[in-house]
């Protein structure tokens, strides 16, 4: 089956159309079949229901080490929360720096002298399109896992387990086509370069897509041929456990994946810093990435791959079809209770059709249905944990407070786990703190616009540069806007399309290097100039 | 003329027939002196006077040769002597604010990243035509501010830069992007993007090359730059600069600052409107620069750091060309080579052989007045230097290396130092594991294959390699287990415009030359345009 895109997946509005995506756990699921969808509007009566128990139990809390699943150096473990009601999912082996020393030790072991770099890559495509395989025969429980972890909707992470399979078949692809050059000479010589796998991978990854992030990683460090010490972030760390022990199961060489839960302080921080670590990709905050490529300089220099932060504009020009950019300015925001880095943060409108966009983005938040992620139809489920719950409050506060207009939402959703309501403010200005920083989460900042090197320059203004989306029917505008605005991924009347091989990554502060597709190769590869002399050559 | 190869050229002993006629007849005259030979007492000689004038000494800032803002100046001296050349604007915190608006104004306003790249190609042909027009005049500075020889300089650094521009020249039509296959009905197109204002930092061993590799992928992907040269060197870079003033460059396109590291460098590091950051020299500096791009703006740094560079010499080796190589690998620039050659590892069955044929080519190598012909090895770059290698010197003779020749000062005057060979080097002595950027061999004896690939790979550096093999499947087989950025089988410092050249490990991120090059400069955007109806997917 294809893998759906989630842009389309995700952007009806049509939600009973995704009934499908449902029916095929009905088996273990009469859960689902409850009651009625709560709209943000209504009494948050939804919250008070009991949440829906998942229909999964937890099996992998240990950390995933030399292909054996063992318990903390410390004996430590940490708790994983429920969104929903900040109560325990369960105790999580916490690695600290003696795991991640054991950890890089492994995968050390697997690439200098396991099988894994030394296996042809027709062999390693092989145990990638079977991780696939398997990831597809569990989708019911991985999504369910990952919705209980992190709050998104069960829905939802169907959809991102097939994109999880659909990446993994894409990079299986590119094992055996890892081709370097032969290369013209100036002298009887002969050149060629070798692209080699660059040795021990340290990836850390956030907790907004814990699938899709292990993805974006895994998936082209092991078609490369290196080995990965993968750090979870601590509030979501179960859906990669369940994937690392898939690929056990797929015939992955013990320590050629090592899989470990803890703190970014303690555990993310020792493997930056590790001097046996060949190469470093981090997706989170711009601060800490900061942190993280101070870390890898200080200790051995490893090269380091950022996804970082962003303030993504989202430009709505005077000729744009209104309802179809409304819906997708939407989702451009919302999608994922907001919780994405490329989210369109700053939603510019020209002034010609501003009052009619502001009127139904307003009517379209206010239909947004919010309430227990496994509930069938539900839109947006709670934010990941306390933190990010009452910073994004403190945002809202700070736009009333600014003088922006507050036009929906603005408030706590029920009165238990971490749901908002779907914010909307209008009158925006650039100034204004909710329209630079990112505040990751459900609140829509809505700006009024006169012409267009106007908002090319406002857009650009920032310390960002994620993306962009482009509402226009116009050739010309889409042509201007497309090479002025200074971001990684222009949206032309479309957002979050996010197919294996269109590259993602930021200009300024949003990162370093891009993700998916042929871009992603370089990451993890070396490249190495081979010269030898020639005698008497026949051609030069 | 085509570019001579510099590992070709500088292979070449009799240098006196073919490089005379470059001269002309008037500096024919100074050059006409005895060469001297590292054991002789050449250094008591006055110094030749340099064929040339100095005429750029300001800062290049937005097509203007300015004063710095301070008015500091600092003085550039000629290593054969330690006196001044002459007094250099001293580029600081103000002076990088200025270049830098310059730049960024070339860059979101002027016509630089608007021509088309065909017209930016004509520019960079233009001034490669002018260096070529200006090349003894250029070698002779470069030979004068850097110690290295005016035969090296003229004959194979001058031509190497031109080549480099033409290279650079041809790459700025053929920047492609790609289209990409969809999931969906939607239309995915990449943009390479020039990435805005381009902070670059270079060393002083190689001051013009390194211009080169710095600033021709920089203005064929279509940036603006400030450059920053080494405070040992400043003279070439301002010099070339002019000419590309002349080609036609728009003002601020190129602006190159004199000054030091801890000030001028650190500030461009630090700058929150330079987009990319690219540096050429140590490995403790690099991961300062790193450090400093990470806490300002996260601008992405091209690193070209340090390296250990191991030569291994196999018992099948041709030895006389491996004995030939290894010295060059070695020697070449003084010693003052990033990859340098400087662990050599011998086989033992050919070791003695090798030993002896190494020792006897060092104590031939000829030392002296750079400017004076068939002088193979100049003065080291300053004092610093100077005292430097000398107590890695010392430190070999104390961790019971054998010397076999120099271990001293050459000469009384200037930082001449007697080409040094040790045997007996063993992986744990400071000579073997630190990098000296000095004349100075370590030769160091293995017995199997297994063993010289660990011992080659234990070290933090990984910038190249040298293989000495007539066996196919040894040099294979090394090729893929040294763990380097380039791998120079029977052959060494090849350095083609076309080859890419970069570390792995401590030795940096990133490559410099080649296709590979041009990614440094370019920044991917993705596009992705919705579809109706579409024909195909």
């Amino acid at each position: 089956m294809a893998a759906r895109r989630m842009s389309s997946l995700l952007s009806s509005r049509n939600v009973s159309s995704l009934a499908s995506a449902f029916s095929r756990s009905s088996g273990k699921g009469s859960s689902y079949s409850r009651g009625i969808i709560s709209r943000f509007s209504t009494a948050a009566s939804a919250a008070y229901e009991e949440p829906i128990t998942p229909p999964v139990r937890v099996s992998h809390t240990q950390l995933l080490i030399n292909g054996q699943f063992v318990d903390a150096a410390s004996g430590k473990t940490f708790p994983t929360l429920d969104p929903r009601t900040a109560e325990v999912i369960a105790h999580v082996a916490e690695a600290e720096s003696e795991d991640v020393d054991r950890a890089v030790s492994a995968a050390r072991k697997a690439f200098d002298e396991g099988p894994w770099p030394k296996m042809t890559a027709y062999e390693r495509s092989r145990i990638m399109l079977r991780v696939a395989d398997l990831v597809e025969k569990n989708t019911d429980e991985l999504a369910a896992l990952e919705t209980w972890d992190n709050g998104k909707t069960y829905e939802q992470a169907i959809g991102e387990v097939e994109v999880l399979a659909r990446l993994f078949r894409y990079y299986a692809g590119w094992a055996d086509k890892i081709h370097g050059l032969t290369v013209p000479a100036d002298g009887p010589y002969h050149v060629q370069t070798l692209h080699e796998p660059i040795g021990v991978a340290g990836q850390i990854i956030p907790w907004n897509f814990p699938l899709l992030m292990f993805a974006w990683k895994v998936g082209p460090a092991l078609a490369c041929g290196n080995s990965v010490v993968l750090k979870t972030a601590e509030q979501t760390p179960l859906s990669a456990l369940y994937v690392g022990n898939l690929f056990l199961e797929a015939g992955l060489p013990p320590g050629v994946l090592n899989v470990i839960s803890g703190f970014g302080h303690t555990a993310g921080a020792a493997l930056c810093s590790h001097m046996d670590v060949d190469k470093l990709a981090f997706t989170g905050s711009t601060a800490t990435g900061k942190t993280v490529l101070s870390l890898a300089a200080a200790s051995n220099l490893k090269p380091v791959t950022l996804e970082l932060g962003g303030k993504s504009p989202f430009i709505v020009c005077e000729d744009a079809d209104v309802d179809k950019a409304v819906e997708m300015a939407h989702f451009a925001l919302f999608f994922n209770q907001g919780q994405c880095c490329c989210a369109g943060s700053r939603t510019f409108v020209h002034e010609r059709v501003y009052d009619e966009f502001l009127e139904k983005a307003k009517a379209c938040a206010l239909e947004r249905v919010v309430g227990d992620p496994f509930k069938k139809g539900v839109e947006q489920g709670p934010q990941i944990d306390n933190e990010q719950f009452a910073k994004i409050m403190k945002y809202i506060k700070s736009g009333v407070e600014s003088g922006a207009t507050l036009e929906a939402g603005g408030e706590r959703f029920g009165s238990k786990g971490f749901y908002i309501q779907p914010t909307v403010f209008s009158g925006v200005q650039d100034n204004m703190l909710i329209a630079q920083d990112e505040i990751f989460g459900p609140v829509q900042s809505i700006l009024k616009y006169k012409d267009l090197n106007e908002v090319i320059k406002r857009a650009n203004s920032t310390s960002f540069g994620l993306a962009a989306g482009v509402f226009t029917q116009n050739i010309d505008v889409a042509n201007t806007l497309t090479r002025a605005l200074k971001a990684g991924t222009i949206y032309v009347n479309c957002f979050d399309v996010f197919d294996a091989a269109i590259p993602f990554g930021g200009y300024k502060q949003s990162g370093q290097g891009r993700e998916k597709g042929i871009y992603s190769l370089n990451n993890y590869l070396q490249v190495k100039a081979v010269v030898t002399p020639l005698k008497n050559p026949a051609w030069l | 003329m085509a570019a001579r190869r510099l590992s070709s050229f500088l292979l070449f002993h009799s240098l006196s027939r073919s490089a005379a006629s470059s001269f002309t007849s008037e500096e024919n005259k100074i050059l006409k002196r005895n060469i001297q030979r590292f054991s002789t007492a050449a250094a008591a000689e006055e110094p030749i006077a340099p064929p040339v004038e100095i005429n750029y000494t300001k800062l290049l800032i937005n097509g203007q040769f300015v004063d710095s803002a301070s008015g500091k100046t600092f003085p550039t001296l000629d290593p054969r002597t330690g006196e001044v050349i002459a007094d250099v604007a001293e580029g600081d915190t103000e002076d990088i604010n200025r270049a830098v608006s310059a730049a960024r104004k070339a860059f979101d306003e002027g016509p630089w990243p608007r021509m088309t790249p065909y017209e930016r190609s004509r520019i960079m042909l233009r001034f490669a035509d002018l260096v070529g027009k200006h090349n003894d005049h250029i070698a002779a500075l470069e030979a004068w501010d850097n110690g290295k020889t005016y035969e090296q300089a003229a004959k194979a650094e001058i031509p190497m830069l031109v080549r480099l521009f033409r290279y650079y020249a041809g790459w700025t039509d053929k920047i492609h992007g790609l289209t990409v296959p969809a999931d969906g009905p939607h239309h995915v197109q990449t943009l390479h993007e020039p990435i805005g204002v381009v902070g670059q930092i270079i060393p002083w061993n190689f001051p013009l090359l390194m211009f080169a590799w710095k600033v021709g992928p920089a203005l064929a992907c279509g940036n603006t730059i400030v450059l920053k040269s080494a405070e040992q060197t400043p003279l070439t870079a301002l010099y070339v600069a002019n000419l590309f003033q002349e080609a036609g460059l728009p003002p601020g396109v190129l602006n190159v600052v004199s000054g030091y590291g801890p000030t001028a460098g650190a500030a461009l590091a630090s700058h929150m409107d330079v987009d990319k950051l690219a540096f050429t020299g140590s490995t403790e500096t690099g991961k300062t620069v790193l450090g400093l791009a990470a806490q300002s703006n996260l601008k992405p740094v091209t690193l070209e750091l340090g390296g250990k560079s191991p030569f291994i010499v196999c018992e099948d080796a041709d030895i006389t060309r491996a004995v030939e190589l290894a010295h060059f690998a070695l020697f070449f620039n003084q010693g003052q080579c990033c990859c340098a050659g400087s662990r050599t590892f011998v086989h033992e069955r050919v070791y003695d052989e090798f030993l002896q044929k190494s020792k006897a080519r060092a104590m031939k190598r000829v030392v002296g007045d750079p400017f004076k012909k068939g002088v193979e090895q100049g003065p080291q770059i300053d004092s610093e230097q100077f005292e430097k290698i000398l107590g890695y010197i010392k430190s070999g003779k104390e961790s019971s290396a054998t010397l076999e020749c120099g271990g001293g000062r050459f000469g009384s005057r200037g930082y001449y130092v007697q080409p040094t060979v040790f045997s007996n080097v063993e992986d744990d002595m400071l000579i073997a594991k630190e990098e000296i950027f000095g004349p100075v061999q370590s030769i160091l004896k293995f017995k199997d294959q297994n063993e010289v690939i660990r011992r080659a790979n234990a070290s933090k550096y990984g910038l190249a390699a040298g293989v000495f093999t007539k066996n196919i499947n040894t040099a294979n087989t090394f090729a893929r287990a040294l763990r380097v950025g380039t791998v120079w089988i029977n052959c060494f410092d090849v350095f083609d415009a076309a080859i890419p050249f970069g570390g792995y490990k401590l030795s940096g991120t990133g490559r410099e030359k080649g296709i590979y090059s041009l990614q440094n400069y370019l920044q991917v955007k993705a596009v992705v345009t919705s579809l109706n109806n579409p024909a195909w997917l």
